[in-house]
């Protein structure tokens, strides 16, 4: 008796799991990399998953991991905050293509009692991060700053302790710039600096400013901005001083942008960018027949792009703290996204 | 039941022999991922190396071994008196008494705080008094790890200390009273020479744990990547090198951190092992 109804039960849980599945027909999408726009994307994803019925999942490991992850096809799409060489695009066995999603930046966050809107320039920068200006009431800072009152207050830099692609931004735009910088610091996800103290990630960096007078430190955009915390104005290639907010950022974009938009923005020649701007990309495969994808696949793939970069989407980049897609870089998005391919033919409306 | 004996015998056994392999497991893993680094820069240079250059791919640990030494050494010297004071106030002048237990349940508690609080603790609390009395621009640095990692185990030193204390026979410490000794006396005469290479022991095992910490010595250790010039001065430990770098780390940067795992993984063990030979002694 007891095995009869044990059968039955099974019978119509198998049942109703067989039914649920062909009710819905939704498409899985999952993707992985960079954790810079994560945020980002956990709320965009969501959204467009609402919205279309289709599933997608989205693992926050770093952007080395998401083309690793990309170039072995156990995921639909890879996102890196870092755009692929020639050599690693040579390297993935298919072409590969860029989508830019969102920007951020990297600011310069500081704790100083009644100094507001601090004003920088690269080269003060370099001298606070090589030790060579050690205290805050240094003449170099007080004459870009005329109207502040600065302490006499020691500086203590903070830089991140863990490999980040936030140091290795402003490590590019600061040797870009700034060749003092170059010769001693150097570019690279991980840097050794002469002086100051380090810390893990965005929220060691900026617990340690916050609980330190006279600290500064870089810490990226999305965090600074959700956290309302202050950051110094910088100059720009025109020579003027901008904020690090979500207009100022993406004018950095409204440039020349390649038709396959790997592109460094940092130190932008438009008057009103941030210099210290990037892109974030998500990367997938150009022809997305391969591995048993079906073009239903392919399109909810398509269909994800097009909704991230759409005016929804970029809603969300700037709801989330990061700053939407310049009109040149949607420009040149959309032409991406029509160029990708299934089975040879445009899958694009 | 002599079945169920022979059942019993063999899981104990297996469970005996899994533990083995699991740790033999983990030094294989150490030695097998070290092995890159170990051909590119050989033993002695990586130790004695004070370069950690991520862009050129050189390597050595020599700054994090120092900080590592540096830390677990002030740690035990700054702990010694207040260890040892509970460890007197528990195993002699009110053993067994009602407040001596209450001390000792607060330092097992102690033992039972997550290394993190402690680090909430030395980097909101601690940190702004160091600031305070002017010893570092920051307060960041070995001296406020040391600090910390002398609170963290003292519970290590205590308690094991206060058995070894408990335990000095009561005829020996009746016979120094009976000769008109003080309780100081008995204590310097008596208790501390009988028990010397026990609580010489329980030192030993609390500097092992101060040698791994991590968490707290990552929050308050500054993780510059120097060997410290004076006691202000921010370093960093091998643990928190290791804590700090591994997940952005690949190839030989990841060689290199699976070294100072291993080298961290011997001095530990030796440690522990050092300790729990003396104790052998002691207890024989």
């Amino acid at each position: 008796m007891k095995k009869i109804a044990l059968f039955v039960l099974l019978v119509t849980l198998l049942a109703s799991c067989g039914g649920s599945s062909q009710k819905t027909a939704s498409v899985k999408i999952s993707g992985a990399g960079a954790t810079f726009p994560a945020p980002f994307y956990n709320i965009v994803f969501r959204d467009y998953a609402t919205a279309s019925g289709n599933e997608v999942t989205y693992g926050g490991i770093g952007s080395g991991g998401g083309i690793r992850s990309l170039k072995d096809k156990t995921v639909d799409f890879g996102a890196t905050d870092v755009f692929l060489s020639a050599k690693e695009l040579s390297e993935m066995g298919a072409e590969v293509i860029h989508i830019p999603t969102a920007l951020g930046a990297v600011v310069l966050s500081y704790n100083l009692k009644g100094v507001k809107d601090l004003k920088l320039t690269a080269g003060l920068i370099s001298a606070i991060y090589r030790g060579k200006i050690t205290n805050w009431n240094d003449e170099r800072i007080k004459s870009l700053n005329p109207g502040a009152n600065f302490p006499d207050k020691g500086i203590t830099p903070v830089y991140r302790s863990d490999g980040s692609g936030t140091t290795a931004v402003f490590s590019e735009y600061m040797s870009k710039v700034n060749n003092e910088w170059k010769e001693s610091i150097g570019e690279g996800k991980s840097l050794q600096f002469p002086t100051g103290v380090a810390a893990k990630g965005n929220p060691g960096v900026a617990g340690i400013i916050a609980e330190t007078e006279g600290a500064i430190g870089y810490i990226g955009s999305e965090y600074a901005l959700a956290l309302n915390i202050p950051s110094a104005m910088l100059q720009n290639s025109s020579g003027n001083f901008v904020k690090a907010d979500s207009k100022n950022i993406s004018a950095s974009a409204n440039v020349d942008i390649p038709g396959d938009t790997r592109v460094v923005i940092t130190n932008s020649p438009n008057p009103e960018a941030y210099p210290v701007s990037t892109f974030t990309w998500i990367i997938l495969y150009k022809e997305q027949q391969y591995n048993k994808r079906t073009e239903a696949d392919a399109r909810a793939l398509v269909d994800l792009l097009t909704h991230i970069t759409g005016p929804n989407g970029q809603r969300i980049a700037t709801k989330t703290y990061y700053a939407p897609l310049s009109t040149a870089a949607l420009e040149k998005t959309t032409e991406v996204i029509n160029s990708i391919t299934y089975a040879g033919q445009p899958l694009s409306k | 039941m002599a079945k169920m004996d022979k059942l019993l015998r063999g899981i104990l056994l297996t469970a005996a022999c899994f533990i083995i392999v699991l740790t033999a497991g983990i030094v294989y893993g150490l030695v097998s991922q070290s092995w890159d680094a170990f051909a590119s820069f050989g033993f002695f240079r990586f130790i004695a190396s004070t370069e950690w250059d991520s862009r050129n791919d050189i390597y050595g640990a020599l700054p994090f071994i120092a900080g590592t030494v540096m830390t677990a050494v002030l740690a035990i010297l700054f702990c010694i008196p207040f260890s040892l004071s509970v460890s007197l106030f528990n195993g002699e002048y009110f053993r067994n008494k009602k407040l001596s237990l209450f001390v000792s349940s607060v330092v097992d508690l102690l033992a039972g705080v997550p290394s993190i609080v402690f680090g909430l603790w030395g980097f909101y609390t601690l940190r702004p008094v160091l600031v305070d009395l002017g010893l570092s621009q920051q307060g960041f640095g070995v001296l406020l790890a040391s600090i910390v990692l002398a609170v963290m185990i003292i519970p290590y030193a205590s308690s094991l200390s206060a058995e070894f204390i408990a335990m000095v026979p009561n005829d020996l410490k009746e016979g120094a009273y009976s000769l008109g000794a003080t309780n100081l006396e008995v204590i310097q005469r008596v208790s501390l020479p009988v028990a010397g290479s026990g609580i010489f022991a329980s030192y030993i095992l609390a500097f092992g744990r101060a040698l791994g910490e991590t968490m707290a010595v990552t929050m308050l250790i500054g993780n510059t990547n120097n060997i410290p010039r004076n006691l202000a001065d921010t370093g960093n430990t091998m643990a928190s090198i290791i804590a700090n770098q591994f997940g952005e780390a690949g190839g030989l940067k990841l060689s290199a951190l699976m070294v100072i795992g291993l080298l961290l993984f011997f001095i530990t063990a030796s440690v522990n092992f050092i300790a729990k030979y003396i104790m052998k002694l002691v207890n024989r």
